[in-house]
């Protein structure tokens, strides 16, 4: 007889891996990506494309200096430059999502010790370091995307759809008319191209219907828990709806929140990230309503027009504290009455 | 749908074997007994070699307090009492050797009783003779399940056929063909309890069973009815079959954290373990046999057999026709929380449920990864714990987190491991900390 294995059960696995959840995310921001190359055109291949080799490229650099095993095919480094790149404005120069893909692998993830370990996203935590750095070019890289400009309304070339609501005076210009400019803005044509995708942004966060695409696809799948996206969301346009803003016109200015900006990406894509959110289905909510209040808040009275990456990372580094608080229940701690 | 919550759904692979009747294997030439096939203290054996045995005859006497008897499963002569490695626990425990006299010689002490005028106790003193234990895996010896202490109330008695464990149909096929031994041996389980309720919980994978059982019903209740009967289809979500959740499914009780279902107002037996009961009560007949399925995709022709107890697994695997592949892995009981083996000479024991051969490709050990925090442990436990966290305390060596964290509350059902992505060897690590955290506990008295 041929020697048998002896070891614990279970002895039979559920299908899937790790390398599977991975390069099934890669599929989910797909669309997104072919939609970036579709608005901005080949810079937006470009960019990706370099952000993608040069995270799998470090990540495996950084795993044979530290003597680790190289597991680059599992996928996660593909989704770490895809995602960075999709969180790029698109005039940014080639050198930043390669600088930015290598502070993500080495500095976030293999100095902590790699997939699992560590403790904020390592896409937002590249984009908050290439912000701070060079903030000129993460900032102010705008292009117009194919088909439209930048603000989504006529006549307004110089600012983002977030950043009309925001700075509207100064947009206006001197004498010139604010609130004409935000009655213009939230109207059901500006909203409609916010979620189609002709407007400016960053490279994978302009169409929300790309997003919602992979977002659904990840439900569906069960990759990611509902919550997440569903709280966070749903966080934001409730606050939007009684939070005191420029608004104008209710519904298209809730539209403006919810599909302008980064909410999409971050709240299907970034939030839902395994290894920095919480673990369990009620640490998930408080994740979740977490990252939309402080979206809002930074929207509305922060200093940036966007802030779904801070808000992300500032929930991620909470993200054991929720863990500590939101336990399973055990089964039998209650002790029930008998009969 | 009744149920808990948490839990797995596997790949339930009863197909081969679930409409398959029962067969005898033939009498084996030799058996090997261990003297150890329950929860407790192991017998004594008390013949010696070159005695003859009936079958049924008393080998092994039980010592101690929780134990039982242990009896020959055929007549023949005692070749050898020595030590041999346990089948499952591989420490040496004492087993006694018959080679059989192919006549299957019954014991004198077997017969038909007049067991409906028998007390409680006398009831469960054959219970105790005949040598019964827990059927389902657990070899609990359930004479002692029967005698709860005076303070706790039992008023319920939960009949246990829903077979969750993959692979596995020897309950379903117990329920489908001795449907009335299974509600009598329920009953007279019920009568010396003197419980007011007894369910048959059965997962709704096998609507024959419940249909059989329901039909059967009337007829060996007779009227005489101790107590209400009821027939429970409960959702097929593994481990259904595990006994905390089998009562938070049909009764909606929680048995407290590290306490017993009695603590609960309820006794769970397996419906192997009811017939049993009935062989015992009613025909003074130990257990010297069960009903087990020998099936997995490394088994040429998966059957389920009726067996002596200590006929070797070499026996079963060639009457089924052998191995159609190499056998990579042996497991005693199902995929989920059978006990991998080193050999198939090992004998079949009270506890046996099932016996499962892996090919190659079934039993490859996944190389595993770290872990990235899905969650998918924390929803798949029955008993609400965070598997990923005790996970990480006992790799950092920290047995004491663990324990405040409730590791001894695992029923090592296996759902966390099957589920993780990252193939990590959860139920490994928590048996580990478990059996160190008690061997601690035991040093410090």
């Amino acid at each position: 007889m041929t020697q048998l294995t002896v070891t614990a059960s279970p002895h039979l696995r559920a299908p899937g891996s790790v390398r599977l959840i991975m390069w099934l995310v890669v599929a989910s921001l797909v669309p997104a990506f072919a939609g970036s190359v579709w608005f901005f055109g080949w810079r937006a291949l470009m960019l990706t494309g370099l952000g993608v080799v040069s995270a799998v490229g470090f990540d495996a650099l950084a795993q044979k200096l530290f003597g680790r095993k190289v597991t680059v095919d599992d996928g996660s480094a593909v989704i770490t430059g895809l995602l960075l790149a999709l969180n790029l404005p698109p005039a940014v120069p080639w050198w930043i999502p390669v600088v930015g893909s290598a502070f993500a692998v080495v500095i976030v993830k293999q100095f902590f010790g790699g997939l699992g370990h560590n403790f904020v996203n390592p896409a937002l935590a590249a984009r908050a370091f290439l912000v701070v750095s060079w903030p000129g070019l993460m900032t102010a890289g705008w292009l117009a995307p194919r088909g439209g400009n930048l603000s989504g309304i006529d006549g307004i070339t110089g600012a983002t759809p977030l950043a009309v609501l925001k700075n509207a005076s100064e947009i206006a210009g001197p004498g010139g008319d604010p609130a004409g400019l935000l009655a213009q803005a939230q109207s059901w044509p500006v909203v409609g191209r916010l979620f189609f995708g002709s407007v400016g942004g960053c490279l994978g966060e302009t169409s929300a219907l790309l997003l919602l695409a992979g977002g659904v696809f990840l439900l569906v799948t069960r990759l990611i828990d509902w919550r997440i996206p569903a709280g966070y969301i749903g966080t934001v346009l409730v606050l939007a709806l009684v939070l005191p803003g420029p608004k104008h016109d209710l519904l298209p200015y809730l539209g403006h929140h919810v599909f302008g900006g980064g909410l999409m990406l971050g709240a299907f894509f970034m939030a839902t990230d395994y290894v920095t959110s919480p673990i369990t289905s009620r640490g998930r909510w408080v994740f979740a309503v977490g990252c939309g209040i402080l979206t809002v808040l930074i929207r509305l009275w922060g200093g940036y027009p966007e802030g779904v990456s801070y808000s992300i990372l500032l929930m991620n580094v909470a993200t054991p504290l929720i863990d500590r608080f939101t336990r399973p229940r055990l089964f039998g701690r209650v002790k029930k009455a008998t009969g | 749908m009744l149920s808990f919550r948490g839990g797995v759904h596997p790949s339930e692979n009863k197909h081969s074997t679930r409409h398959l009747a029962v067969e005898t294997l033939p009498l084996p030439p030799v058996v090997f007994v261990p003297m150890s096939q329950h929860i407790g203290a192991p017998a004594k054996p008390v013949v010696e070699k070159g005695a003859e045995v009936r079958t049924g005859t008393v080998i092994g006497e039980a010592q101690g307090r929780v134990s039982v008897p242990v009896h020959a499963p055929l007549s023949g002569t005692v070749t050898g009492v020595t030590e041999m490695p346990h089948p499952l626990a591989g420490n040496r425990v004492m087993t006694v050797v018959i080679e059989s006299d192919g006549k299957d010689t019954p014991d004198t002490g077997i017969g038909e009783r007049a067991a409906d005028d028998f007390t409680p106790e006398q009831r469960i003193e054959a219970v105790r003779a005949a040598g019964v234990v827990g059927m389902g895996g657990a070899t609990f010896p359930t004479f002692f399940k029967l005698s709860p202490p005076k303070e706790k109330r039992i008023d319920t008695l939960l009949i246990n056929g829903c077979e969750c464990e993959p692979f596995l149909t020897a309950d379903h096929r117990v329920m489908l063909e001795q449907p009335a031994e299974v509600v009598d041996g329920a009953l007279l389980i019920a009568r010396a309890l003197g419980v007011e309720n007894l369910i048959i919980g059965v997962e709704d994978n096998k609507p024959d069973a419940v249909e059989t059982l329901r039909r059967i019903l009337p007829s060996v209740s007779d009227g005489a009815q101790p107590c209400s009967i009821r027939i429970l289809a409960l959702k097929t979500l593994y481990p259904q079959g595990a006994e905390k959740q089998l009562i938070k499914a049909c009764l909606n009780r929680e048995v407290p954290s590290g306490g017993l279902p009695m603590d609960v107002g309820c006794v769970v037996q397996n419906v192997g373990t009811a017939v049993a009961v009935r062989d015992a009560v009613r025909f003074g007949r130990p257990l010297i046999e069960r009903v087990t399925t020998v099936t997995g995709p490394a088994i040429t022709e998966p059957k389920n057999l009726r067996v002596r107890i200590g006929t070797p697994v070499k026996a079963l695997v060639d009457y089924c026709g052998g191995y159609r592949a190499a056998p990579a892995k042996l497991i005693m009981g199902g995929p989920m929380m059978g006990i991998a083996v080193a050999s198939d000479e090992i004998p079949v024991l009270k506890g046996t449920s099932g016996v499962l051969a892996l090919d190659a490709d079934t039993a490859a050990e996944l190389e595993d990864h770290d872990c990235i925090r899905c969650g998918r442990c924390i929803k798949a436990c029955p008993m609400g714990l965070a598997p990923q966290r005790l996970y990480y305390h006992i790799l950092r060596k920290r047995l004491e987190a663990a324990e405040r964290d409730h590791v001894l509350d695992c029923i090592e059902c296996g759902c966390c491991a099957w589920t993780c992505p990252a193939k990590i060897r959860l139920v490994h690590h928590f048996k580990f900390a478990k059996s160190e955290i008690n061997a601690r506990k035991r040093r410090a008295g």
